[in-house]
């Protein structure tokens, strides 16, 4: 199973990016593999519809999870009809690599 | 001829200087129309009393999906500049986000499997007061949780008669309600007020009209209060001053009451008809240096 986060770099360890639509990078990470793959937004300066686009990213690449700070509401509509689960993490900022400790360690 | 009358700041006195201007140019005698383009919050019908003529709906298309006959080629969401549409191929999913849309009609063309058709969805409203023989004036109200003014404010300018002079009270702001109504004006009236508030949101909307080269005047609004910041950053740009309206509360307490000052206080009829004739003379005078 692939699951992403927002990233804001393109390293391990890099801090999660807040912003879904608008983060800088996706890091998407192959449970099976256990390999991470970074993927520069392309939509993180578009006028409108940012949060859209990414989450089209994000399924086009098969991702079964998605992590992040928030996600706005046009997004949520779309991730529920994908049946993509949003994980929100709050509190201090984690590295990507923390966060898939945690997602596999579980 | 369209005159605009524009601030940066909200609260600077647009409406004041919207409907009194109206006033004392129908009084002279002249066609005029008023057009309320603050679509968000129109309120120169609070001043502006006339009888009610028409109401029109303002409507925008909204594509339509049928997904039996969407090859889910991706060409439409390519071709949409908003993101509008979104296609997950590898999930058969397709939707159609109606905040995002524009009316542009170019995923019409992508589409070349005739998937898309078109839904009408109410923007607005138009409403038409006659106000006298002459005169009309026609209140723009965008819809409830509606994304954007713009394509309403366009259509209530796009009735404006030629012949004639049209007011247009614009939205506040400089963003785009605002480009949408100055751009279609001759001139621009911008209400400012001395206060660093005020200077800022003049500094932004000057910046904004020199751009899109249209020609304009400043009018201080409560003036007195504040500092002297306004006047000096327009005697620096060499910017016109048209006219400064003084802080009175005689105005506050008219307008609280949906009164006009130039109907109730003749020293402002007066001023108000000076500063028609100023703004006449300085769109002459643009016009002139222009050819």
């Amino acid at each position: 199973m692939k699951v992403a986060i927002t990233s804001s770099g393109k390293t391990g360890s890099s801090k999660i990016d807040n912003r879904f639509g608008r983060c800088a990078y996706f890091a998407i990470h192959d449970l099976e593999s256990d390999k991470t793959e970074f993927i520069k937004n392309p939509n993180k300066d578009v006028n409108e519809g940012a949060g859209p686009a990414a989450a089209q990213l994000i399924a086009s690449q098969g991702v079964k999870k998605i992590i992040s700070g928030e996600f706005g509401g046009k997004v949520k509509t779309i991730l529920e009809d994908l049946q993509i689960q949003m994980i929100m993490v709050n509190g201090p900022e984690q590295t990507v690599e923390e966060l898939i400790r945690l997602m596999t360690t579980r | 001829m369209k005159i605009a009358v524009a601030s940066g700041k909200g609260g600077t006195g647009k409406t004041l200087l919207a409907t009194n201007l109206f006033n004392v140019i129908q009084q002279s005698g002249y066609a005029v129309d008023l057009i309320d383009c603050d679509a968000e919050e129109p309120n120169d019908q609070q001043f502006i009393k006339g009888k009610l003529q028409g109401q029109q709906l303002v409507t925008q298309n909204i594509p339509v999906i049928d997904k039996d006959r969407c090859t889910f080629c991706g060409k439409c969401q390519e071709f949409c500049q908003y993101n509008a549409i979104i296609i997950v191929r590898s999930h058969q999913h397709i939707r159609v986000f109606e905040d995002l849309c524009h009316d542009c009609g170019a995923c019409g063309y992508a589409c070349q499997s005739g998937a898309i058709s078109w839904q009408a969805k109410t923007t607005g409203t138009l409403t038409t007061y006659e106000y006298n023989q002459h005169s009309l004036l026609v209140e723009g109200r965008i819809a409830v949780g509606v994304y954007s003014s713009v394509p309403l404010i366009s259509q209530a300018i796009k009735g404006a008669k030629p012949e004639q002079i049209t007011i247009l009270d614009a939205p506040p702001g400089t963003s785009c309600p605002f480009i949408a109504t100055v751009n279609e004006a001759d001139f621009v009236v911008l209400v400012t007020e001395p206060t660093p508030f005020g200077l800022n949101d003049l500094r932004l909307s000057v910046q904004a009209l020199q751009h899109l080269n249209i020609p304009f005047g400043v009018v201080i609004n409560r003036g007195g209060l504040g500092n002297q910041d306004v006047h000096r950053f327009l005697t620096e740009n060499k910017l016109p001053l048209l006219d400064e309206i003084p802080f009175d509360r005689r105005i506050a307490q008219l307008y609280s009451e949906g009164e006009l000052i130039t109907n109730n206080i003749s020293a402002y009829n007066k001023q108000f008809q000076e500063l028609f004739i100023r703004i006449k003379k300085q769109i002459e005078h643009d016009r002139d240096s222009h050819t």
